[in-house]
């Protein structure tokens, strides 16, 4: 692969740099009051002052999120199989996958509350809940685009459902499947977030509630800091988790969903 | 008598009663070890004949025969190659070729116990078809014309009894395409196995087949049947001479009438 130029690999810093800057700016310019909008210095002072209680939330959310993350993970490759595997299954289970992907999942913590209480469960629960479908429609997707002619040369071969699967479908459902992933990660950290801010005395989420009773803005501010700091990390990984498992793809230009 | 491959009387229906009526009284014999070539008006069913030989498709009236069987599921001993080459980009070359390995008996059971004499037939077939020293480029590193060598070494590669060509050079340049044919020409010289090659390139019919058939516009059947007595082995200056014209000619007026 070519080495970037320099430009690119500078361009994200320098567009971060530049909404602190005019955001400082408009704060200072416009005398917006801290309880309104604090200015990045001011978020900055939280985060430092701040620091224990940021860093014990952040890793609590950290860990909801992984968890619920890893169980889409599993659960979403299991089902986006058997979905792609079967028309069948597909036809049974898309309605309510569909269906169950349109509540808002904000709605189901307090049902996960009354089953479970608060705390970790709800909130690893929901992660997972809200993460697995793009999953799910990945998996399917990838299985279900193999190309017809292919599954004819193999079939004329005498290859079964499985020898298809096996050779074709789960190789080129791989770039669907680590794409996926990156979009999952992101909302798994809105699950975990979503559940920590309703049923939850601590995490990420909690800590904002919190702030904002005390009217401590700097504080909330802080809060989202640490949790798109969290979002870029675990979106970077799971990034060059796809370049280096699916790399081919990549290179051939292949059709990703 | 019945061919090698034998439809006899076949229709063939897409989508149920009501559906699309493809082929209808469709009957075609293509002896052991001929070399046979199907052309028609686009639509008219060739693939659909292609897919009905190789047990993908079935009847609803007519019997498919091929080696002297009735053919109720997938085939097992054809190789197929289409327009599109459909290599697997996550593969090379190499690998793209050992797939039918892996699938086909006796030598599914055989493969990872004797992988470098297969690995060696591989190559020996890539080296025939002017691919020599590409095993480890992946698709995407090859033009077009050798994609579909490659193509048609992963057809070959089981050594099947029956190969079926689905217009496996439309999408090529005429220089590219002449090329083929002589490859193909020669592996059927070698191997003595039985090919079916839907095309619409007439030059490519004749020049490559010992027998045409011409189909009729849709539902397809078959309309007129030439043997092709030009002597083997052919050359491509074949194609100049007053004869190869006319047979090419006198299908061409086929064409344009069953178009009508
Ligand atoms: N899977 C399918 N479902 C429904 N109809 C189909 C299907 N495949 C082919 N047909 C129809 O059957 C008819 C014959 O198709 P077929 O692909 O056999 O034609 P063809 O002779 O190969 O055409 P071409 O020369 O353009 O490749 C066409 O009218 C087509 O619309
Ligand atoms: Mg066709």
């Amino acid at each position: 692969m070519s080495k970037t130029p320099l430009a690119i690999r500078l361009a994200p810093w320098i567009a971060t740099i530049a909404l602190i800057a005019v955001w400082e700016l408009a704060v200072d310019l416009f005398k917006i009051p801290q309880f309104f909008l604090p200015s990045p210095w001011a978020v900055g002072k939280a985060i430092v002052e701040y620091w224990p209680a940021l860093y014990r939330n952040s890793l609590f959310t950290l860990s909801t999120t992984l968890v619920g993350f890893a169980l889409a993970v599993g659960f979403g490759l299991l089902l986006g199989l058997a979905v792609g595997w079967s028309r069948a299954i597909n036809a049974g289970i898309y309605p309510l996958m569909i269906g169950f992907n349109a509540i808002p999942k904000v709605a189901v913590v307090p049902i996960l509350v009354l089953w479970f209480g608060i705390g970790f469960v709800p909130a690893v629960l929901t992660a997972f809940l809200i993460s697995f479908f793009p999953i799910v429609v990945n998996v399917a997707t990838g299985l279900a685009t193999i190309e017809p002619e292919l599954e004819d040369v193999l079939k004329a071969l005498g290859a079964s459902k499985l020898d298809i699967m096996r050779k074709v479908g789960i190789p080129r459902a791989l770039p669907y499947f680590f794409g996926s992933l990156k979009v999952a990660i992101t909302l798994a950290f809105v699950g975990s977030v979503i559940s920590e801010s309703v049923a939850s005395n601590t995490g990420i989420g909690n800590l904002m509630l919190q702030a904002q009773a005390q009217f401590q803005v700097p504080l909330i501010f802080a809060g989202l800091v640490a949790l798109a700091v969290e979002g870029i990390v675990m979106y970077a990984l799971m990034a060059m988790l796809e370049a280096r498992m699916t790399g081919w793809a990549q290179r051939s230009g292949f059709a990703q969903g | 008598m019945t061919g090698f491959v034998a439809l006899d009387d076949v229709s063939h229906v897409y989508g149920g009663t009501g559906g699309t009526l493809a082929v209808e009284g469709l009957s075609l014999h293509v002896n052991r070890g001929e070399f046979a070539a199907v052309v028609g008006p686009s639509g008219c069913g060739k693939s659909t004949l292609m897919k009905l030989a190789t047990g993908l498709q079935f009847p609803f009236r007519g019997t498919v025969q091929v080696a002297g069987e009735r053919v109720t599921k997938p085939v097992k001993i054809a190789g197929m190659a289409f327009q599109a080459p459909t290599l697997l980009p996550w593969r090379n070359t190499l690998e793209n070729l050992l797939l039918p390995l892996e699938i086909v008996e006796p030598h599914r059971s055989r493969l990872s116990a004797h992988k470098a004499e297969y690995v060696a037939r591989a190559k020996n077939l890539l080296t025939s078809v002017g691919l020599r020293d590409q095993g480890d480029k992946f698709p995407w590193e090859l033009s077009g014309g050798m994609q579909q060598r490659t193509s048609l070494c992963r057809a070959l590669i089981h050594e099947p009894d029956l190969l079926m060509l689905d217009e496996p050079f439309g999408a090529l340049d005429a220089f590219t395409r002449e090329e083929l044919w002589g490859v193909i020409r020669d592996l059927h010289a070698a191997r003595k196995i039985t090919v079916v090659l839907v095309t619409h390139d007439l030059r490519e019919a004749v020049f490559l087949a010992d027998r045409i058939f011409v189909m009729s516009a849709r539902p397809g059947r078959v309309l007129t049947e030439r043997v092709v007595d030009i002597p083997r082995p052919r050359d491509l200056e074949v194609t100049f001479t007053p004869a190869f014209t006319a047979i090419v000619q006198e299908l061409r007026e086929h064409i344009v009438r069953a178009r009508q």
